[in-house]
């Protein structure tokens, strides 16, 4: 499923490590609501920008977390959110680049249960 | 729906400016239950949007996978003194906008 | 520097009652800002980022609404909250002479809705009864916790320290038993904290929403297997002004952000 989604975007293009940084907190407090910033080493010119950014996870009902378009105005190749994870597993970040290559970054992350479950009424 | 913006109300010419946006959603996913098993339907934002002066300078698309109330924060130069306009459209017909103004000298 | 610290300790305890067994004593008093990470600090700390401000932007707007029969608004009583709720929050629950008993700050909005603005109460835990619980204890940030000063209140205090003490539910545990003797160990992953609500109405990441200290006991109570008292129940009450006391000088930060 990951990798499905990871294709549809992609292509059958090479995705090569690298340039992108996933900064998360390796140990979440909760896994309703986890922040999560990701960043990309780009001058950010015309020539030489990130297109977008594309955030993925393992084990979630869905693989997709967010896309994000940027421009060269962008300025910073840089985007905060906050993201559910419903369980212990892997987020995978991938940059395309101006000229249409793949960069990626991949983290684990540990998601434990809150401690006492609320009765839903 | 409550909306926080925040972008520096001035800057300089050629500065990267950061902004940052909080708005209230439930971002219902649509795969949790009802206590009797019904499935509660899907219920989230699914595109932000952030124009500069009428020009597109930054897009998200949302799953549910974004929690709840959405906080997105993204970069941009700052180049002329204007408008920023937010836009978040969502499933069920969801709709809110937002702006807020800049000052560049 | 000691000579101040000496001074201040014995005005502390000249003008606060007797520490029981196993309260925590003032200067050990710690939020549970300080057992969460710094993610979720940082989330709590900045007003544009946090998503329990969303909801005091809505009671702002709440407190200028028009409504009931006297077709009055928040702010036709009391003005500007900025100035007239300032230092509000910090005293309650309070005694409400009418009642006889203590009220939460739920419940005095309720009383005021009825009392002054003649209109039908805002349910428990609904969001705007939230907002405005969050607005107003939000002008209150800052400000250390009184609770409990007023003498009419002891005989409720000393009932909600009773069931403070007390083991309950199917697991046998008095809130005491984490909150008074282990905090800053673990259940499940999750620091133990020392139960301060110095930050209610908060927005809690399990909730993914705002909620009030009597959600959060509640949801307590089944953690331990009983079976939680009714929203705005007697014993709830007495519980949250027990908590309120216990917490006495700290500053409230509502609204505050907890895992």
């Amino acid at each position: 499923m990951l990798n499905g989604a990871i294709r549809n975007v992609a292509g059958e293009a090479p995705i090569r490590t690298g340039k992108v940084k996933l900064d998360i907190p390796p140990l979440v407090e909760n896994g309703n609501t986890v922040p999560m910033t990701v960043s990309v080493a780009s001058p950010m010119t015309a020539n030489d920008y990130v297109k977008s950014i594309h955030v993925f996870n393992e084990k979630n009902p869905q693989p997709n977390i967010g896309n994000f378009y940027l421009s060269p105005s962008s300025g910073r190749a840089q985007i905060s959110t906050r993201i559910r994870l419903a369980d212990t597993q892997k987020v995978v970040a991938i940059a395309r680049l101006s000229d249409d290559s793949f960069w990626q970054v991949v983290a684990d992350i540990v998601v434990t249960l809150a401690a006492c479950t609320e009765e839903l009424n | 729906m409550a909306a926080l913006i925040n972008i520096p109300a001035k800057a300089k010419r050629g500065d990267i400016i950061e902004i940052r946006t909080l708005t209230s959603h439930i971002m219902e996913t649509g795969f949790r239950h009802t206590m009797d098993g019904t499935l509660v339907p899907r219920d989230i934002i699914t595109s932000f949007t952030c124009r500069y002066n009428g020009t597109e300078i930054f897009r998200a698309d949302l799953f549910p996978a974004i929690a709840a109330n959405p906080y997105l924060s993204f970069f941009t130069v700052a180049k002329e003194s204007g408008k920023f306009e937010f836009e978040w459209i969502g499933d069920n017909g969801y709709s809110s906008t937002a702006s807020a103004s800049i000052t560049v000298e | 520097m000691i000579f101040w610290r000496a001074i201040v300790a014995a005005a502390l305890v000249a003008t606060s009652p007797a520490l029981l067994a196993g309260e925590i004593p003032p200067d050990a008093r710690r939020s549970g800002y300080s057992f969460m990470g710094p993610d979720t600090r940082a989330m709590q700390d900045d007003d544009s980022s946090n998503p329990g401000m969303l909801f005091v932007l809505d009671g702002e707007a709440l407190w200028t609404k028009k409504v009931g029969t006297a077709d009055k608004a928040c702010a036709d009583c009391h003005g500007d909250a900025r100035s007239s709720m300032k230092g509000v929050a910090v005293r309650y629950p309070a005694f409400d002479k009418a009642q006889g008993r203590p009220v939460t700050l739920d419940q005095r909005i309720n009383l005021c809705r009825a009392n002054h603005q003649q209109t039908a109460p805002l349910p428990y835990e609904s969001r705007d009864l939230l907002a405005l619980s969050a607005f107003v204890a939000h002008q209150s940030r800052g400000i250390a916790i009184t609770t409990g000063d007023d003498p009419q209140l002891n005989p409720f205090v000393e009932q909600g320290r009773n069931l403070f003490m007390r083991r309950q539910g199917q697991l046998n545990l008095a809130c005491t038993n984490c909150h008074d003797d282990n905090f800053d160990k673990r259940l499940a992953g999750s620091p133990i904290t020392q139960a301060q609500p110095t930050g209610y109405p908060l927005y809690r990441l399990e909730w993914q929403t705002l909620g009030s200290l009597e959600r959060r006991l509640r949801s307590c109570m089944t953690g331990v297997r009983a079976k939680a008292y009714d929203y705005g129940a007697p014993e709830l009450v007495a519980l949250e002004l027990y908590l309120m006391s216990r917490a006495r000088g700290m500053p409230m930060e509502t609204p505050a952000v907890r895992p």
